[in-house]
């Protein structure tokens, strides 16, 4: 560590006053962060969930079919009726 | 971008970002402190109290950027009525008023040894406290109206008010007689510092910056949380009172 001179506590303290303030924030906004997500997943926990949140949810289910619903083998495809001619 | 402003989307990138963002912080400040103290020489004429300037520097600007980010959100509100732009701005109020506290505190500090005293009502440091009430206004203002809507939109007036005093920060060294220094880094012909004091400014200033972007997104993503639990809590009011 540099010697720093006469003005060494002026120094000292600058940087003690930006380490404490930004210290404080940090733990301010990672707390609060921190308590907003696990009132979030507690709400969760309780079955209440976004209306959007389910519809995702259900669309997402309803895209990725299971393997115990999918059919051992293809159903045989049917042709189209064909229109008659006039 | 459009598609950023969604806030489940928002909220999905944070979580990828953050770490990434919170190691490059941790590095930067970390080259930066070791620059400022063990490479960065003492000024030939402010000695060792310059190394009071890759704190101080960084964090007025910060201030600064804090408050230009506000004023564009604010038009994002008005103008769009985003609510992710109502978001940005109220979490961006604490962080910058946080810097601007820092920049004041620490210009105070250098101002002794190098002025003999601790405050003097020039123009840069009137104009550097005004900015501090202005951000602890819009805090209260947030604070004291209930409904988040009503708040971002009174907030956002007073927000785009105010900017009027970020360019008389930024002139107030060159439009009135100030004991503070002129402009030496963002100026016509360059910078005027040293490089080898320049650099651990650059890198602080880096670090910094990443730092304010960093607790930004992490404040907005509570905010949006925070916004989320209070709709679910209703719903289930509401739910409770139909049944």
């Amino acid at each position: 560590m540099p010697d720093l001179g006469p003005h060494a506590a002026f120094i000292w303290a600058a940087y003690g006053v930006t380490l404490v303030a930004v210290a404080a924030l940090v733990m301010v906004i990672v707390g609060d962060d921190r308590r907003q997500r696990r009132l979030i997943a507690e709400l969760e926990r309780q079955g209440l969930t976004r209306r959007s949140a389910k519809t995702a949810t259900a669309k997402a289910a309803a895209a990725k079919p299971t393997t115990s619903a999918k059919p051992k083998s293809a159903p045989a495809k049917t042709p189209p009726a064909r229109k008659p001619k006039p | 971008m459009v598609s950023l402003a969604n806030p489940t989307r928002f909220l999905s990138l944070v979580d990828a970002i953050v770490p990434w963002l919170t190691a490059m912080v941790l590095i930067l400040l970390g080259l930066g402190l070791y620059l400022a103290f063990f490479v960065a020489p003492p000024d030939y004429q402010q000695g060792e109290t310059v190394r009071i300037m890759f704190v101080h520097v960084p964090s007025a600007w910060l201030a600064m950027f804090g408050y230009m980010l506000i004023a564009v959100a604010a038009l994002g509100t008005l103008i769009w009525r985003h609510p992710l732009a109502d978001v940005a701005a109220k979490t961006a109020a604490p962080i910058g008023a946080t810097f601007c506290f820092i920049a004041l505190v620490t210009g105070s500090l250098w101002g002794k040894p190098m002025w003999g005293t601790y405050w003097v009502w020039d123009a840069r440091l009137t104009s550097m406290l005004v900015l501090f009430l202005l951000y602890l206004g819009l805090i209260a203002l947030w604070q004291a109206i209930e409904e988040p809507g009503r708040a971002g939109r009174a907030a956002a007036i007073l927000a785009i008010v105010g900017f009027v005093n970020v360019p008389i920060i930024h002139f107030s060294v060159e439009w009135w007689n100030t004991l503070h220094q002129p402009a030496s880094i963002f100026r016509a012909g360059g910078p005027t510092i040293d490089p080898s004091l320049l650099t651990p400014l650059l890198v602080m200033a880096v670090g910094f910056t990443l730092l304010f972007v960093l607790l930004h997104l992490i404040a907005m993503r509570a905010e949006v949380l925070r916004r989320r639990v209070h709709a679910l809590r209703q719903m289930h009011v509401e739910r409770a009172a139909a049944a």
